[in-house]
């Protein structure tokens, strides 16, 4: 073939190498280490944003409330079917949900959509471009499907917690918002009960708000990182001739559910970023 | 499947995109479509006025058409009753007048026969001593007679 052996023959390399991320810094020692960036991440997920952006901004720039293009129709619907969700869940959000929801939701269909590019497609070009100048097309790695990595679902989902924290603090300022771990979710009527009730609502409420992240982070990354995987699975069939057409019917039937979990897992995520922040926006006299 | 510091870079390019594309895309989607629902509110609401207008200009017009209906008739009875007057009138003239005409000729008759009465009254004594002279054969006096005459002449 072309200078290297298949892929095929060695299928735990195969699957490993398709796991490992272009980075700067070496491989993570330890489950985080803040010197390693993954470049293929970053690359990818800005030029998906960047994709975003340019269309948002043709859609802005050209706005025409009487006759609107078809970019325009489309743009609207999106806009339109978010706020709907922001207006039905958190009728009082003030101007930043909505953007917010709507960032989330396409961003990370977008990101999860790389899932559906044949999965050696980028690799496979990266390693050419890699050997072209001179480097070992065996350690040219590229990992194409940024919610397939913690880094990208964390750093959203901690930007959703960051949000969490500013909009209770927004809503029930610093003491209000402290004062909400003591007393909730076990309410307490007499002084004793309320300072007995303290650690265990401490506990609990801490349990409550770091499961919000958490949760969010994991079942995106979760998801998507199955996906991926599948779709190695599948693509490891091309061991033979005979197993091709297997091969082709799996990975058409995966890719085509896959465009489900692509969309819903993005719609959960801005869904229950919009739960969240508006739990965060009540006061605890609402509930 | 570890945490680094791409998280940061993620953090970082989200914040600006949700900045951007609020700025963007969001803002004016949202204005326009805004700006879009009110006009077509505001569309409706002037229909449903211009229907409630043509409601009551089509009353007005049934309004007017009927008063126009009731003067006509108003005025065609007075006409009528106008025109009978005329006629009466007519023909109480031409009553009179044929009354008078009649009268007048009824006048003349009379004042005719009068005077044929006259001329006859007067002819008649002359007329009566003529027929006797030719009977008696002899001159008779009319003077001697005038009283006999003059009876004569009265009976016509």
């Amino acid at each position: 073939m072309s200078g290297f052996e298949p892929a095929i023959s060695n299928p735990v390399e195969y699957i490993q190498h398709h796991l490992t991320n272009l980075s700067i810094g070496g491989k993570p020692e330890s489950i985080t280490d803040f010197s390693v960036i993954h470049v293929d991440v970053l690359l990818v997920s800005i030029i998906l944003a960047g994709i975003f952006a340019f269309f948002a901004k043709k859609v802005g720039d050209n706005i025409d409330p009487d006759n609107p293009g078809p970019l325009q129709n489309g743009a609207e619907m999106i806009v339109e079917f978010v706020n709907q969700q922001v207006q039905d869940i958190f009728p009082s959000a003030d101007k930043m949900v909505g953007p917010i929801a709507i960032t989330l939701f396409v961003w990370i269909i977008l990101m999860n959509t790389m899932d559906l590019i044949p999965v050696d497609l980028i690799p496979g070009l990266v390693a050419g471009i890699y050997g072209l100048f001179g480097g070992d097309p065996h350690h040219a790695y590229f990992k194409a499907v940024p919610t397939t990595n913690l880094d990208t679902t964390f750093g959203l989902a901690l930007s959703v917690f960051v949000l969490i924290i500013y909009y209770n603090i927004k809503s029930k300022g610093v003491a209000g918002w402290l004062k909400g771990f003591f007393f909730h979710p076990f309410v307490a009527k007499g002084t004793g009960a309320k300072i007995a009730l303290a650690i265990p609502n401490l506990l609990m409420t801490l349990i409550e708000e770091i499961a919000k992240p958490v949760s969010l982070g994991l079942r995106l990354f979760g998801n998507m990182f199955a996906g991926e995987l599948l779709f190695l699975l599948i693509a490891l069939m091309a061991f033979s001739v005979w197993a091709m057409p297997g091969q082709v019917i799996l990975g058409s039937i995966w890719a085509i559910f896959h465009i489900l979990v692509i969309t819903l897992q993005a719609f959960v995520f801005m869904l229950l970023t919009i739960v969240y922040l508006s739990l965060a926006s009540q006061t605890h006299d609402d509930h | 499947m570890n945490i680094t510091a791409t998280l940061i870079g993620q953090m970082i390019v989200f914040t600006v995109l949700v900045w951007f594309i609020k700025g963007v895309m969001w803002e004016p989607i949202l204005t326009a479509m805004q700006a879009r629902q009110k006009r077509i509110a505001d569309g409706l609401a002037a229909a449903e006025q211009g229907l409630q207008n043509e409601e009551l200009a089509k009353q007005a017009a049934i309004d007017e058409l009927k008063k126009a209906k009731t003067e006509s008739a108003e005025i065609i009875a007075q006409a009528q009753k106008r025109a009978s007057e005329i006629v009466e009138e007519a023909k109480g003239t031409a009553t009179e007048e044929a009354g008078r005409v009649t009268t007048a000729a009824q006048a003349e008759i009379e004042q005719e026969v009068t005077r044929a009465r006259e001329g006859l009254r007067s002819q008649v004594a002359s007329l009566a001593v003529t027929g006797a002279e030719k009977i008696l054969g002899k001159e008779i006096d009319a003077k001697a007679h005038a009283k006999a005459l003059d009876e004569l002449a009265s009976q016509i």
